[in-house]
Parts: C-alpha cells; sequence; structure tokens
C-alpha cells in the first residue's frame, strides 16, 4: 500500500489552489435553467466574478483543468492523460467551492465516442463545440418499450437518397429542450438479428419532423422528454461506425456514464453537510446531531461512504497500476454508489422530519430543498443508466460467473 | 500509489491459506471441536506460528519482524476465511502493540523477547476499558488488582495476562498466579475460547507509559479491531463463494437455483456489500502505521461496517444454501457464528460509532 503521489502532484495542487483562490466566488449571468446545476455546481451568488459558462470552459480548458487529455486540434488542452491531476483538480474546485465544468451527455458520452470511433471529420465538426459548451447534445438511446432491453429499439432508419429518414419514439431524453444536437440509436437493418440491427446516428435537434415534449419528473424540476420523429432528414454522414454496428460504438459510451455517476467524494460532502445541518437543527431543545438514534445512523452512513471512497481509490490505482485485478470493485459501483446516495438524503429528509417535506420555495425551507430534491433526484438515477436490478444481474453473471437466466424460445 | 495488498503481504496471507486449506479442512476443524481434540489443535497453532506470525508486529529491536499491521490484517482475512481454530487478535496483534507502546525498556525486553521465541504468550483482556458491562471492571491498587474481567480473549496456552483497568492502565499478570481464577467461556462460535477472569489481590506489573496516559491502550484496541474486522471480511468472502458455488449446482425447477435472479440478486447483494470492505480494511491498517490522523475513526468504520456487512452476508449466504444452510452437516454455521463473536468482540458496532462520533467531537 502507499497512498503518496510523487513530489509534482504537490506542485500541481498548489498550482490548483492557486487557481482556486484567484476564481473564488466566479459565478454565471446566464445560468442554466437545470435546477440540478444550480444546486449542486457551487456557483457563487456573492462576488463580483460574472461570466457565461462558455468563458468558464474556456479558462478551464486553457489551464487544462478540462479536457486535459484531449488533443489541442480537436480543442481540448493537449495533455497526457493522468488520474491524479484529475482527482486533484476535483477535489480542489470542490474544497474551494470552485464551479465544475459543464458535464452532461455530450461531454461525457459522445466526446469520448468521437475520439475512439468517430471519423477525422466527426472529430473536426463536433468535439470543440461540445467540449466549449456551445454545442449541448442529448442521448436518444431509450424507448417506450426498450428499456432495460435497450436492444430491442424500434425507430427505425431508411437511407434514401443519400438521407438517413428517421422514424419513431425516444424517452427518458433529459436536456433534449436545450439541445443542438442527438446521438441516437436507430434500426437500419430490420432484417439482421436484434444487436446486429442497429445503428449511432448523429441528429441535428433542429431537423424539421423532430417534436419534443417535456416529461415532467417526480421532483417537478429536472424534466425528460419524449422526442417524436417523423420523417426526420438527415445527410447520410452522420453516422458513428458502420451500419448495424451501433450497438458496439453504444456500449463504449455506456461504460462512461455508470462511471461517471457516482463520486463518493461528493456524498462525502453531503455527509460533512448534513453533519453542519444536525448541529444547527434541534428538537426540544435537542440537537440533532446530540439525538442517539440519529447520531448513529448517521455514523453508520459515514463509515459507509469512507468504504466506498476506499473502493474508489482501489479502482484508480488499478488504472496507475496495469495487471491490479479490481474487476468487481469497479462493477458494483453504479448500484452502490446511487443506492448510498439515495440512501443519505432519504435519511437527511427524516433527520428533518417535516422540515424535511418543504419543496420548491417554501418559508423554513433549508438548503435550498436539496436533500429532499436530491432525495427524489438519485431515485431516478437508481433507475437509469441501467437499473439496480439490471447492476445486480451484471454483477452475478460477469462477476461471480452465475448462470444467465434461460432464454425464452422465440425470442 | 498502489492501493492493495503488497506482493510481500499477499504472500503472507496466502502462506496461511495453503497451511490452513492442507491442515485445517473443516472436517479437522469440526474434529478438533466436537472432540475437543487439544492435540490437534495445538499442532495446527503450532503450525501457524512456523509460518512466523507471532513476530509480525514485535519491533525488530526485541528480534520482531517489526511489519505494518496490514500483514496481520491480511493474516486475519486468511484465518477467518478458513474458521481456523487459532486465536490471533490478542495474543499476537494487541499484546505486541500494547507492550511496544506501554512497556518501559526492562518491559519490552522481557516481554517482546519472548513473544518472538514462544517462550510467552499474552491473553488480552481489555473489555472493561472499552464498555464495563454489569458490575464488571477494576482498578489497578498498589500494584495488586480485583475484580472481575470477562470476555478475555487467547486465553488458550498463554503465560500471561494483560488487563487494561477502567483508567486505561495496562498490566502484566503471571496466568500461574494464585489469585486469581479462570472459568472458560462457552459461546457459540466454538473456533476460539473466551474467559472470564477473577483476580483477588492479584500482583500485577503495570506497564509504566500507561500510567500516564491511554496510547497503548486504545492503540492497541485500534489494531484489534481492524483485525478482528479482516477476520469477518475473510469469513464473508468464504460465505460468499460457497453460496455461489452450491447455487450452481444445486438444481431445482429443472434448472440451477444460481440462474434464478432471486438468488442471484442476493449474490449480487453480497458481493457489492463486500467488496468495498476489503479496501476499507486495508485502509484503516494502512492508516494505522501511516496516517495517525485518520487511524482511530478508519479502525472504528472498519470494525463497525464490517460488522454489520458480516451479519447480513452470513444471513443471506445461508438461505442461499436453503435447509442444508441450517444443518451443522454443511458447517455454514461455523462461519456465521465466528462473524457473530467478532461483532461483539472489542466494542460492538453501536459500541463504536458512538466513539467514532466523539473521536470527531459530534
Amino acid at each position: 500500500m502507499d497512498l503518496n503521489f510523487r513530489p509534482e502532484y504537490k506542485d500541481f495542487r498548489k498550482e490548483v489552489e492557486a487557481f482556486c483562490n484567484k476564481w473564488k466566488g466566479v459565478y454565471f449571468k446566464n445560468a442554466s435553467n437545470s435546477p440540478l446545476l444550480d444546486l449542486t455546481s457551487s456557483g457563487s451568488n456573492e462576488g463580483n466574478k460574472i461570466i457565461t459558462r462558455q468563458k468558464w470552459q474556456k479558462i478551464l480548458i486553457e489551464n487544462g483543468y478540462f479536457a486535459r487529455s484531449i488533443p489541442k486540434e480537436y480543442g481540448g488542452f493537449g495533455g497526457e492523460n493522468d488520474e491524479i491531476k484529475n482527482r486533484i483538480i476535483a477535489s480542489e474546485f470542490a474544497y474551494h467551492g470552485i464551479p465544475s465544468p459543464m458535464s452532461g451527455q455530450g461531454i461525457d458520452m459522445l466526446v469520448p465516442t468521437l475520439l475512439e470511433l468517430g471519423t477525422e471529420e466527426q472529430k473536426q465538426k463536433y468535439i470543440k463545440k461540445t467540449l466549449h459548451g456551445e454545442m449541448i447534445w442529448c442521448q436518444g438511446y431509450s424507448e417506450p418499450n426498450a428499456g432495460s432491453d435497450l436492444a430491442s429499439l424500434q425507430t427505425k432508419a431508411e437511407l434514401i437518397d443519400g438521407k438517413w429518414i428517421i422514424n419513431g419514439q425516444k424517452i427518458w431524453t433529459s436536456t433534449a429542450q436545450y439541445s443542438q444536437m442527438m446521438f441516437c440509436l436507430v434500426r437500419t437493418e430490420p432484417e439482421a438479428k436484434k444487436h446486429a440491427g442497429i445503428s449511432y446516428l448523429l441528429i441535428p435537434m433542429g431537423t424539421p419532423g423532430i417534436d419534443v415534449r417535456p416529461l415532467i419528473d417526480m421532483t417537478l424540476k429536472a424534466g425528460f422528454n419524449e422526442v417524436f420523429f417523423t420523417d426526420v432528414a438527415i445527410p447520410e454522414e452522420n453516422i458513428v461506425g458502420k451500419r448495424g454496428e451501433g450497438w458496439a460504438v453504444a456500449n463504449a459510451t455506456l461504460t462512461h456514464e455508470r462511471g461517471s455517476l457516482t463520486n463518493p467524494n461528493a456524498t462525502m460532502g453531503r455527509v460533512n453537510a448534513l453533519i453542519d445541518r444536525m448541529k444547527e437543527d434541534t428538537i426540544n431543545g435537542i440537537r440533532l446531531i446530540d439525538i442517539p438514534v440519529y447520531r448513529d445512523k448517521l455514523i453508520a452512513l459515514q463509515a459507509k461512504v469512507t468504504a466506498f471512497q476506499s473502493n474508489s481509490l482501489r479502482v484508480l490505482s488499478a488504472k496507475l497500476n496495469p495487471g491490479q485485478d479490481v474487476k468487481m470493485a469497479g462493477m458494483i459501483q453504479k448500484y452502490y454508489g446511487t443506492e448510498l446516495r439515495h440512501e443519505l438524503e432519504g435519511f437527511a429528509v427524516d433527520v428533518m422530519g417535516e422540515l424535511g417535506t418543504l419543496y420548491e420555495d417554501s418559508p423554513y425551507l433549508k438548503d435550498k430543498g436539496s436533500w429532499q430534491f436530491l432525495y427524489m433526484y438519485y431515485l431516478g438515477l437508481i433507475i437509469g443508466g441501467g437499473t439496480s436490478q439490471i447492476q445486480k444481474n451484471i454483477i452475478s453473471e460477469r462477476g461471480l460467473g452465475m448462470p444467465r437466466e434461460p432464454k425464452i424460445s422465440g425470442v | 500509489m498502489y492501493f492493495g495488498l503488497s506482493e510481500e503481504q499477499q504472500f503472507f496471507k496466502d502462506n496461511v491459506n495453503k497451511f490452513l486449506n492442507d491442515h485445517a479442512s473443516l472436517d479437522i476443524v469440526k474434529k478438533i471441536i466436537d472432540n475437543n481434540d487439544l492435540d490437534i489443535k495445538n499442532e495446527i497453532a503450532n503450525g501457524i506460528l512456523n509460518l512466523g506470525i507471532n513476530s509480525l508486529l514485535v519491533p525488530e529491536k526485541y528480534g520482531g519482524l517489526g511489519l505494518d499491521l496490514l500483514f496481520a490484517a491480511a493474516v486475519s482475512q486468511s484465518l477467518g476465511e478458513n474458521v481456523a481454530p487459532f486465536s490471533f487478535a490478542g495474543s499476537y496483534v494487541m499484546a505486541p502493540i500494547a507492550l511496544s507502546l506501554g512497556g518501559n525498556e526492562d518491559q519490552k525486553n522481557k516481554y517482546l523477547n519472548s513473544i518472538v521465541n514462544n517462550k510467552m504468550k499474552f491473553a488480552v483482556g481489555f473489555s472493561e476499558y472499552i464498555a464495563a458491562r454489569n458490575n464488571f471492571g477494576f482498578l489497578f491498587k498498589n500494584n495488586t488488582v480485583s475484580g472481575k474481567s470477562i470476555f478475555v480473549l487467547d486465553v488458550e496456552n498463554s503465560t500471561h495476562l494483560l488487563i487494561a483497568d477502567e483508567a486505561g492502565q495496562i498490566g502484566v499478570i503471571n496466568i500461574n498466579d494464585k489469585n486469581i481464577k479462570l472459568t472458560e467461556l462457552t459461546t457459540v462460535d466454538k473456533t476460539r475460547t473466551y474467559f472470564e477472569i477473577q483476580f483477588e489481590k492479584a500482583l500485577v506489573d503495570i506497564l509504566e507509559e500507561t500510567k500516564s496516559n491511554i496510547n497503548a491502550v486504545t492503540r492497541s484496541i485500534d489494531a484489534g479491531r481492524i483485525v478482528l474486522a479482516a477476520d469477518s471480511l475473510g469469513a464473508s468472502e468464504a460465505l460468499l463463494t460457497k453460496a455461489v458455488e452450491y447455487s450452481k449446482e444445486r438444481k431445482q425447477f429443472g434448472r440451477a437455483i444460481g440462474s434464478f435472479q432471486a438468488i442471484k440478486h442476493m449474490c449480487a447483494e453480497m458481493a457489492a456489500d463486500l467488496e468495498p470492505c476489503y479496501s476499507l480494511v486495508w485502509h484503516a491498517a494502512h492508516c494505522f502505521d501511516n496516517i495517525p490522523d485518520e487511524s482511530r475513526l478508519m479502525s472504528c468504520h472498519a470494525k463497525s461496517h464490517v460488522s454489520d456487512v458480516s451479519k447480513v452476508i452470513a444471513k443471506k449466504a445461508t438461505e442461499v444454501h436453503g435447509g442444508m444452510g441450517f444443518t451443522d452437516l454443511m458447517g455454514i454455521h461455523y462461519w456465521f457464528k465466528r462473524i457473530g463473536v467478532n461483532r461483539q468482540n472489542l466494542g460492538s458496532p453501536e459500541t463504536i460509532r458512538e466513539e467514532a462520533a466523539k473521536i470527531q467531537n459530534l
């Protein structure tokens, strides 16, 4: 066991620290309409450093604090990929309350996919704009009848006169209303077997025939959408990979999504915020932190989050030390991390009692209502991106080598 | 940066595992317990000691290997995995640490060297310092002690007792002192023994440093907790492996029960709960030697969290085995009970969580 990083990282941490001190208090003049961003990014309302989010992206990239390992020609910083530096950046930003770079499906999923499988033209056309926050993407995967069984999707695209003509429907499409582009799975080879008939297309959202309808979720805030396609025509070259290879292209990106949903250090940040809340609020004059049942549950959760942090150090270690086997440690992260966060946010609601049910702009609302919002929001994350039940299938079949469910004949 | 067991630590762990696989299978463990066969039991104990585990934590200056607690945690995982009929945490982890930190030069020379050459073995009675139950407990007076200590660890084959009074002073008592009375307690876990000891003006050699500070007793308990957590970790790993293996072999409704999602999901839950425990225990052991500021809290977290996870795994793994899991024939209960006793030793999860809160000034 060696938890020390090479001396150069000490200097790097100092450099990041100086940057954070310089930009303390930065906030965005065109704050996103997404309440999730407002709650989880730490853009402050004080201070006088008002800039646009796009400008912020640029500053981060120029300093190498975002898109570090993406080549300069595609709008990145052009450095080497360095997991430790990435973590130093994330932890210093969190500690100093500096807003994180934009995330979202374009940055987290499409960019890595194009870097791996896109044509040179696609890379030039899309990556830079996406990284700089000038092009927002949504993901068109799920359909009403293709959820956990995603490969049964039915939205179809036919190649007619050099254009893909798309018809069908997508659902659970986050940020579709703000997006300029969608990366989308469609059925292009209806004769082929389920997985072999799918292609991966890039669809400009302004194309005629696309209808975006909001789908309000239980938080009444962070909306999904349904997206309907009626004879939507897009250029033939807007395909990533070959015809019928879309499933493999999509799988390259799904691994990125699962990794990015659960950050143990952010969860520990919430434990610390909860401790503050429990020191401040009282019942019958007794601080919540001094009430034994709450106190016990709090420490139990703190221990569990600590275990999850240690687990992620082990996953990091395997990236730095090729050959170290941590398959299971990586495989559990989506399931464990989302369930844990949901449990923590829900416990916070409980200690707040009736005050924990207040919402939106109610009087007596504490911490901007983040506990109640995130309690519900994380239930969405437990379900989205491969439900906990799908995760357990993966853990047991691929991790523990248990037998697959027998296939029902004819399906 | 490398997070995990080193090659040397893995080597130690594998050696213990191999020895136990060869010489202490479940059948043999059962035989020892059913017939109270002390000869085989001692043979196994000697075999384990020959691997050098008695000297792991004794400083080199006193003839030991002077290794980190992570070595002991790795060894303990193997002991738990095999429900070894061998007590490790008290005699070979808590005792050397308490003596190293608490003894003056004379005491260290006398006691630590003797642990290394197996001339002395120490039982450990610190329960009353952690949480004195029902009028148990005592204070040293004029180098003597009267009172009683319950759940003393590792008395078997011990030559001396190491006890902590309520103030955190640690004293050594010769086990042949005629002013003490030993009573074996029967617990659910038959793989290790626990004793009650009554003292009536028994002579104590109080460790010099412990008269002025509680560092030795707290460090010793922290280490003991990490190592017991590692034992439960190993036991849980064994249970998960057994449950998965059984589910692949056992057929009902014409298919392996492991192909049913009900069973698969139970196993996946066990795996997901258990996996971060490896990292937590190793991380806590690493902090013990290298990051003192975080060490006490990490030890509390490791013991309380692993105890909770192991308890659930003990239940689910038994259930996956169905009725057979409940039988003595299958022997799953040895792991179940080992986990059950580890959970309470050196502080139940609730007791430890309260300590964790206090450490953080909450």
